[in-house]
């Protein structure tokens, strides 16, 4: 499998991809600590679905990671698409005809591919990780928030948490991308079909039907991010978001593992 | 029996492939010495990719069992490491040059990377392999995927149409890659559309048509037997409907076509029926054998226009 795991990064760190991905999440880190510093005394909310996370909160130890985990559904996103994107092209561009006679068995191939991604994601999300909080800093006296509680052991605490949060969500949301991509073999669909449904059916679904938010991957993936909510603990989202995720990647393997390799 | 099948690079046996109600490969049968060079013909959605498939355990069959390299198709884990393949065409990242495509591909083998610029140089892509695939010609595309092949440095090819997209300079340089590939004892089994390439460079032959193999065998055994045909032309164009007298009394049969006379009879006739002109004062100005091609048999066989 360190085979299979190797070609993939191989293919994963071309500029074109790895550039792209990195200069998507330096924006998307960027523009949520920003918005959630700049936007500290706005009515509107400074931070998802208009909530207001006060100067208090963010003078708190885990107010370090605040911006990087508000920024996880966003990443999230992206690791989807790249993980849709690399497992459906290997049937458009036909490629995976070509890795199977390299390697045939299918479970390492998968498993494999896998595990690269999310070593890819590990790379995304540290990323991340240091330019949301640098950026943190760099905000925070303009802000008026101050910093003292950062830097002592529950501060750095924090970080480890919320480093761990974000990174178990952001392959969650891989996983997801993955599972697509086997399922319907083609980038465009997987990835549009995934954008849809966690961006828009989940929320309005959520918003809709009382306490469904339980059920939907997307919604427990963005709880497990923040390291759980009132409403939703820790520790179910975790179990329930990666039980669904599990099943279906079960569901597919046994499907690449059957299905004729035609195309 | 075991000896015989290690001297085997393909041994197929009753091997189907049904989807819903037809079948794609219909109880194909055939075996295929190491070393020698086989053609795969069969019109358009005769089957060919389809048991190509099965032998590189892309598909499985429906019915049917097969040895490749003497090992069992439905375990490929056991044979793949010494095949090279190239199925449907080429098929690769547009992405990355082909340099790191192939680089990809060995290393998902465990092939040693340096052998992936002597392979481009090999296919006359060395110049080339720093740009990206997606800029590729179709025949550069198709020379990669040759060379995507020759990585394992394989006892075995298999080639799905390699010479689609080549010029005639390409197709002639393929045709002696594989001649010496042959000649280095490297099997090749190789499909395509051009059977008069296939006629030069085959040793053996399956012929597939509807799912069923309808010729396997020496390609020679195939032609011959088959009657070549011996085209007379006389000095005076009505000497030709008394010399195809002369030779139905000699038991050849004949055709007159335009001002032509072809006399099915082997090519050894020849000097009999030039002597049985000049007996009776007819005067041949052309007498020229002609042994039946692999397109014209395989036309016969298949009863199809389109290779």
């Amino acid at each position: 499998m360190l085979k299979v795991i190797r070609a993939e990064l191989r293919k994963l760190r071309r500029p074109s991809l790895s550039l792209s991905t990195i200069l998507t999440v330096i924006g998307t880190s960027s523009l949520v600590t920003s918005l959630l510093f700049l936007l500290i005394d706005s009515p509107q909310g400074n931070a998802r679905e208009g909530q207001r996370i006060s100067r208090e909160i963010l003078q708190l130890p885990s107010g370090v990671v605040v911006g990087f985990n508000n920024s996880a559904t966003l990443l999230g996103v992206v690791a989807l698409c790249i993980f849709a994107a690399q497992t459906a092209q290997e049937y458009t561009y036909g490629t995976l005809r070509n890795l199977l006679v390299r390697q045939p068995s299918r479970m390492k191939i998968l498993f494999g591919k896998l595990a690269a991604m999310k070593i890819f994601a590990i790379v995304m999300v540290i990323f991340s990780a240091i330019v949301s909080i640098g950026l943190s800093y760099a905000l925070a006296p303009t802000a008026k928030v101050s910093t003292a509680l950062w830097t002592n052991s529950d501060g750095r605490l924090a970080i480890q948490q919320g480093l761990l949060n974000v990174l178990i969500s952001t392959i969650g949301f891989g996983l997801f991308g993955m599972i697509l991509g086997l399922l319907f073999r083609s980038p465009i669909s997987s990835i549009s079909i995934g954008v849809i449904w966690i961006l828009i059916i989940e929320g309005l679904l959520s918003a809709v039907v009382k306490n469904i938010d339980k059920y939907f991957p997307g919604q427990l993936l963005s709880v497990v991010a923040v390291g759980g909510t009132e409403k939703i603990s820790y520790k179910y989202a975790l179990f329930g978001s990666y039980s669904i995720l599990l099943l279906g990647l079960v569901l597919v393997a046994f499907l690449f593992k059957r299905r004729d390799v035609a195309n | 029996m075991a000896e015989q099948s290690n001297l085997l690079a393909l041994d197929v046996n009753d091997l189907s492939k049904k989807y819903e109600e037809r079948f794609a490969v219909s109880h194909a049968s055939f075996a295929i010495p190491l070393g020698t060079i086989c053609g795969f013909v069969g019109p358009n959605g005769a089957g060919k990719t389809t048991t190509i498939r099965m032998l590189l355990g892309l598909i499985n069959p429906t019915t049917g069992s097969g040895h490749v390299l003497s090992e069992e198709i439905s375990k490929p884990q056991n044979y793949l490491p010494r095949v090279g393949a190239m199925i449907e065409g080429p098929a690769f990242y547009p992405a990355l040059s082909g340099s790191e495509n192939l680089k990809v591909l060995a290393t998902i083998g465990g092939f040693p990377l340096d052998r992936v610029q002597p392979l481009l140089e090999k296919v006359g892509l060395g110049d080339r392999s720093k740009s990206k695939y997606k800029t590729y010609s179709l025949g550069m595309k198709q020379r990669l995927g040759i060379a995507a092949a020759l990585l394992p440095n394989p006892k075995l090819l298999i080639l799905d149409e390699p010479t689609n997209g080549l010029d005639p300079a390409g197709i002639q340089e393929i045709r002696a890659l594989l001649r010496q590939l042959a000649d280095e004892g490297v099997s090749v089994f190789v499909s395509s559309h051009l059977l008069s390439e296939i006629e030069m460079i085959s040793d053996y032959l399956v012929i597939l048509r509807e799912g069923k193999v309808v010729f396997s065998g020496k390609t020679e055994d195939l032609l011959s037997a088959h009657k070549p045909i011996i085209v007379v032309k006389t000095e005076r164009s009505a000497d030709l409907s008394r010399l195809a007298q002369i030779i139905s009394q000699n038991k050849f049969e004949s055709k007159l076509i335009n001002d032509e006379l072809h006399i099915s009879a082997p090519i050894s006739a020849a000097a009999s029926i030039n002597k049985l002109a000049f007996e009776n004062q007819i005067v041949i100005s052309v007498l020229n054998p002609i042994k039946p091609t692999l397109e014209e048999t395989f036309f016969e066989m298949t009863g199809s226009p389109n290779a």
